[in-house]
């Protein structure tokens, strides 16, 4: 019996063969492939694909063990790139408390608002209680020195790292009438949306890109990829309607809104990494960087998909 | 069994990963590993860092002022670590502590040291102690391997109990050995030299928080 709607299970097949397919298609690339850039291309997308096998299993796992599987791989992947962003960030010793208060105060209960759908103070903790937290936690150490950068880098981080990403697990909370297996489809659409139009922007670039779109921020990205990945990747989102309470159209345009801000969330970040010199956020998923360079996208397109959904899709 | 869940725990804490840049892990040699020394994980997360088949041959030096103290330091600090507890202060013949390393070293154990002699406050590097120097001319087979250990400052820093769960980064480097009639201050600044020049920032054109930058923020 499965745990999931049918819709999401065709989906899960049909993501199973488009992973099969990239693993062959790589396969054979790595065999027939002779240049040294050629063969460094592959390896790093035989890489990728690799990531992604996993990526997607303990995603799959998780999501099936229901709300609390859910709701635990959000916090820990807000835990994973909270640890990244922190360790590539300036802090001083007077701000050790208020990290460790971030790490195992804020972060678990944020995550606790979601388990237990309390949606005022989910909405509300970060930006209000844990954004007035952090400086008074500092400044009670008494170090003035660089005051104001120190406490908005750890705010920003809270808000980018835990706040947005708490809003996924938390549409499982939304109630929406038209869904009648829960909302697990949900969150797949925004992951499927999200993560293709990252590939689709790779692939897109690598075939046809020509003219970078952002060089003093991110020099591999080009406007051909850009257009081509959001427009495939809205392409793709109208196909998927069906996990949705939206029809085709409404399901494209959504997923448009949802590629912009991935890409917008991507550049952001590069542009903050582009400032420490740093090429990826860690070097945790092989192939791809940091847990935070797999879900920047992420970041700044969820907090827009859960409120869209909230406003126009479910009964209050 | 203790000892590999408690190495386990250390590297999930620390995120520590190893870096090997001027000699091989895999080359089971009479090695005095030097570190920067800035938090209690140091000893700990490097000894994590080296491959099982060395870790078993390689023992800390701790003071035995502080790790002697009560019972159960000294039950961490013998059981689970196998360390090697050495005099800080008032050192006689008998209670020499350079000859306890050689007869360490002499009886195939490889060594941890770290010659600031005590945790940084800040994660800038202090002067070397010079027993590095007399050790290295007790042992002269020894390889003499710096290490640079990163973050791990800011993971738990001197005068705190609770870690926070940053990324660290362990790197060896290229061993060094004293010169033909080289004198021991020289040598010791050579060393805390190769221990800096390992810090992985330095190596980058603009960096992460490293302690050779003058900036205010960056020396924690």
């Amino acid at each position: 019996m499965s745990p999931f709607a049918p819709e999401v299970a065709n989906l899960l097949l049909i993501i199973l063969i488009v992973l099969v397919a990239a693993s062959l298609i790589g396969w054979m690339l790595a065999r027939r492939t002779t240049s040294e850039s050629g063969k460094a291309t592959v390896k790093n997308l035989n890489e990728r694909v690799k990531s992604w096998w996993i990526m997607t299993g303990v995603f799959v796992v998780a999501l099936a063990l229901g709300k609390i599987g859910s709701v635990m791989i959000f916090t820990f992947m807000s835990f994973l790139a909270l640890r990244e962003y922190i360790t590539i960030t300036p802090t001083r010793l007077a701000d050790h408390r208020t990290l460790f208060a971030m790490f195992f105060v804020v972060l678990p209960y944020q995550y606790w608002l979601v388990y237990t759908s309390w949606y005022g103070m989910f909405a509300i903790m970060v930006p209000v209680y844990a954004f007035i937290l952090i400086p008074v936690l500092s400044v009670i150490r008494g170090d003035p020195k660089e005051f104001l950068e120190r406490s908005a880098r750890n705010q920003w981080g809270l808000l980018v790292c835990v706040y947005f990403i708490s809003h996924i697990p938390m549409l499982l909370n939304l109630p929406i009438s038209q869904l009648k297996h829960g909302n697990a489809g949900l969150i797949m659409f925004l992951v499927v949306v999200s993560q293709g139009s990252d590939v689709l922007q790779y692939c897109w670039g690598k075939l046809i890109g020509k003219h970078p779109i952002a060089p003093t921020v991110s020099p591999k990205k080009t406007i051909e990829g850009f257009v081509g990945g959001v427009l495939s990747a809205s392409l793709l989102g109208a196909l998927m309607h069906g996990l949705t309470p939206f029809g085709p159209l409404c399901a494209g345009l959504i997923a448009f809104v949802i590629t912009l801000m991935g890409f917008f969330g991507g550049l952001v970040m590069s542009a903050i990494k582009r400032d420490r010199g740093i090429k990826d956020w860690g070097a945790m998923i092989e192939g791809h960087g940091g847990m935070l360079d797999r879900i920047d996208s992420l970041c700044f397109s969820a907090p827009i998909y859960f409120h869209i959904i909230r406003y126009y899709f479910s009964a209050p | 069994m203790l000892r590999s869940a408690f190495i386990l725990f250390i590297r999930l804490l620390t995120g520590a990963s190893a870096l090997w840049q001027g000699c091989d892990p895999r080359e089971r040699k009479l090695r005095i590993y030097f570190a920067n020394h800035g938090s209690h994980l140091d000893f700990v997360t490097l000894w994590a860092a080296l491959p099982k088949e060395l870790r078993e041959h390689t023992r800390g030096v701790a003071a035995r002022d502080y790790w002697g103290r009560n019972a159960f330091l000294r039950w961490v600090s013998l059981n689970l670590f196998n360390a090697l507890l050495i005099s800080r202060e008032g050192i006689t013949r008998e209670d020499n502590p350079i000859t306890q390393m050689a007869e360490a070293m002499n009886a195939g154990q490889s060594l941890i040291l770290f010659p600031e002699g005590t945790r940084s406050r800040d994660g800038s590097i202090g002067s070397f102690k010079p027993g590095l120097y007399h050790l290295a001319a007790r042992v002269p087979t020894a390889e003499l391997v710096p290490v640079y250990l990163q973050n791990l400052n800011r993971i738990l820093p001197k005068g705190h109990l609770l870690p926070i769960p940053l990324i660290s980064t362990v790197v060896f480097g290229k061993p060094i050995r004293i010169e033909e009639g080289e004198h021991k201050k020289a040598f010791m600044e050579r060393a805390q030299a190769a221990v800096l020049a390992l810090c992985p920032s330095s190596q980058q054109t603009t960096s992460a928080p490293s302690p050779t930058e003058k900036t205010s923020i960056e020396v924690y």
